[in-house]
């Protein structure tokens, strides 16, 4: 339905080819989230996988900074519109972190779960061959409180609502079971190039 | 999360026209657009909806607005857009929209962010600028029938030129003794930055908080926040919403 007198901004055609649709470029680094930001001291931090409620390994900060360490550098996409080009981010790879516990997935699913509570859910296939990190540094520095630091979770190629903030720890699930914002209503999977912001779409 | 927000089963947001059939200035810098819309009837108080216009040739865009109206039975909802320097969407809004034109609107999106009689109170709410227009919501929505439940709002805007709904907001403080309005003025002559003594007085107004919400700038939210921690509220009674820069 086209709305009179409406013409947009176009972007130049090198932009708008890295812009998923309905996105937009920013500069800024906007902050959401669903509450204050929780405190996490880097003394009591840990990070735990979990299969359904049973523990399977448990970092503290030290051991987890002495994981071999992965970089990766490209664009992040927000489901409320915005692109951030050229972002750089290291942690440990979802990779490094089963083969420090020695194990394979157990299940095909599984639920960020983080230190404020906030839940979300990622297929185990879209963490594994180098496509996720556990992120402790943003531009070179520790993350900051207010995007998600000390560590979150780093999905790029999914809407960065599943790159869950103040992580503390991944639960393997038998099933694919909604999160925080997938119980209200933003899709399950959350591809930005097919743009699955709401659940049916 | 414990808050009392409802959670559906399968919550499916689909675009529906739109039709503006108001348009006012607010302030300045800020446009009040009534649409009417099927979605007018079905939202919570602090909601917001994905807004989307498309061109001639189908290029289209996106943002996000929240709800500044409270649902009452007219089939219409009210966003407050504010223009954007070379805003790409609120310039549309602010510049060239008429009454009788059509967009699209989804949603209503947000559960955590959003209030109704019923969740109770008291209301502890905390606007920065444009950030108020949720909260404006909620307010609206305690006047139609919950007016013993107390509620404070904590305004901090540059100048009461561009502070939004003031007269409304006023009227409120004057003839409602459970509502108490705390403006912060940050560039007027005499102005203040909210401090603790501010967010102490509201406080002191609705008595411990059930609810808090807190919408504006990262570094008003941010701001807000850590001064109601301090006195004493409990974080997780907090919901926040925060836009970027």
């Amino acid at each position: 339905m086209v709305t009179r007198g409406f013409v947009g901004r176009r972007q130049p055609p090198e932009t708008g080819a890295r812009l998923p649709p309905g996105q937009y470029l920013t500069d800024d680094f906007p902050i959401l989230q669903i509450g204050p930001n929780p405190t996490v001291d880097r003394a009591t931090w840990q990070f735990t996988l979990r299969d359904g409620s049973r523990p399977i390994k448990t970092w503290s900060w030290e051991a987890f900074e002495a994981l071999p360490r992965t970089t990766w550098h490209g664009d992040i996409h927000c489901v409320t519109k915005w692109s951030k080009f050229d972002t750089d981010w290291e942690g440990v790879s979802f990779d490094d972190l089963l083969a420090d516990a020695g194990i394979a997935a157990p299940t095909p699913y599984l639920l960020a779960e983080s230190y404020d509570d906030y839940t979300t859910n990622v297929p185990v296939s879209d963490l594994v061959g180098g496509r996720a990190l556990v992120a402790t540094r943003y531009a070179g520095q520790p993350i900051h409180p207010d995007h998600g630091g000390p560590a979150r979770l780093f999905v790029p190629h999914l809407y960065f609502w599943k790159s869950a903030k103040w992580v503390k720890g991944l639960r393997f699930t038998k099933t694919d079971t909604a999160g925080f914002w997938e119980l209200r209503g933003y899709h399950m999977y959350g591809d930005p190039w097919r743009e699955q912001r709401y659940t049916g779409d | 999360m414990s808050s009392a927000t409802p959670v559906t089963e399968a919550v499916v947001f689909r675009w529906h026209r739109a039709e503006i059939v108001a348009l006012a200035p607010v302030t300045p810098h800020v446009t009040s657009v009534r649409l009417r819309c099927p979605l007018a009837e079905s939202y919570r108080a602090g909601q917001h909806v994905d807004v989307r216009l498309t061109a001639e040739d189908g290029y289209q865009a996106q943002r996000s607005y929240s709800i500044a109206s409270a649902p009452d039975g007219s089939g219409t909802l009210e966003l407050m857009i504010e223009a954007l320097p070379d805003g790409e969407v609120s310039g549309w809004f602010t510049g060239v929209a008429e009454v009788g034109d059509r967009v699209e609107l989804r949603g209503p999106i947000g559960g955590s962010f959003s209030w109704d009689g019923p969740d109770g109170g008291p209301l502890l709410l905390g606007g920065g600028g444009s950030g108020v227009v949720p909260l404006l919501a909620m307010l609206r929505r305690r006047a139609q029938g919950w007016r013993e439940i107390p509620a404070a709002l904590v305004y901090s805007v540059r100048t009461r030129a561009e502070a939004i709904a003031l007269p409304e907001l006023e009227r409120l403080a004057a003839e409602d003794a459970s509502f108490s309005l705390h403006l912060a003025t940050t560039r007027d002559p005499s102005g203040k930055r909210i401090d603790a003594g501010l967010v102490a007085e509201a406080l002191r107004r609705t008595g411990p908080p059930g609810k808090v919400f807190l919408c504006g700038s990262n570094r008003f939210v941010a701001a807000a926040s850590d001064l109601i921690v301090a006195e004493g509220v409990a974080p997780g009674v907090i919901r926040t919403e925060r836009f970027g820069a």
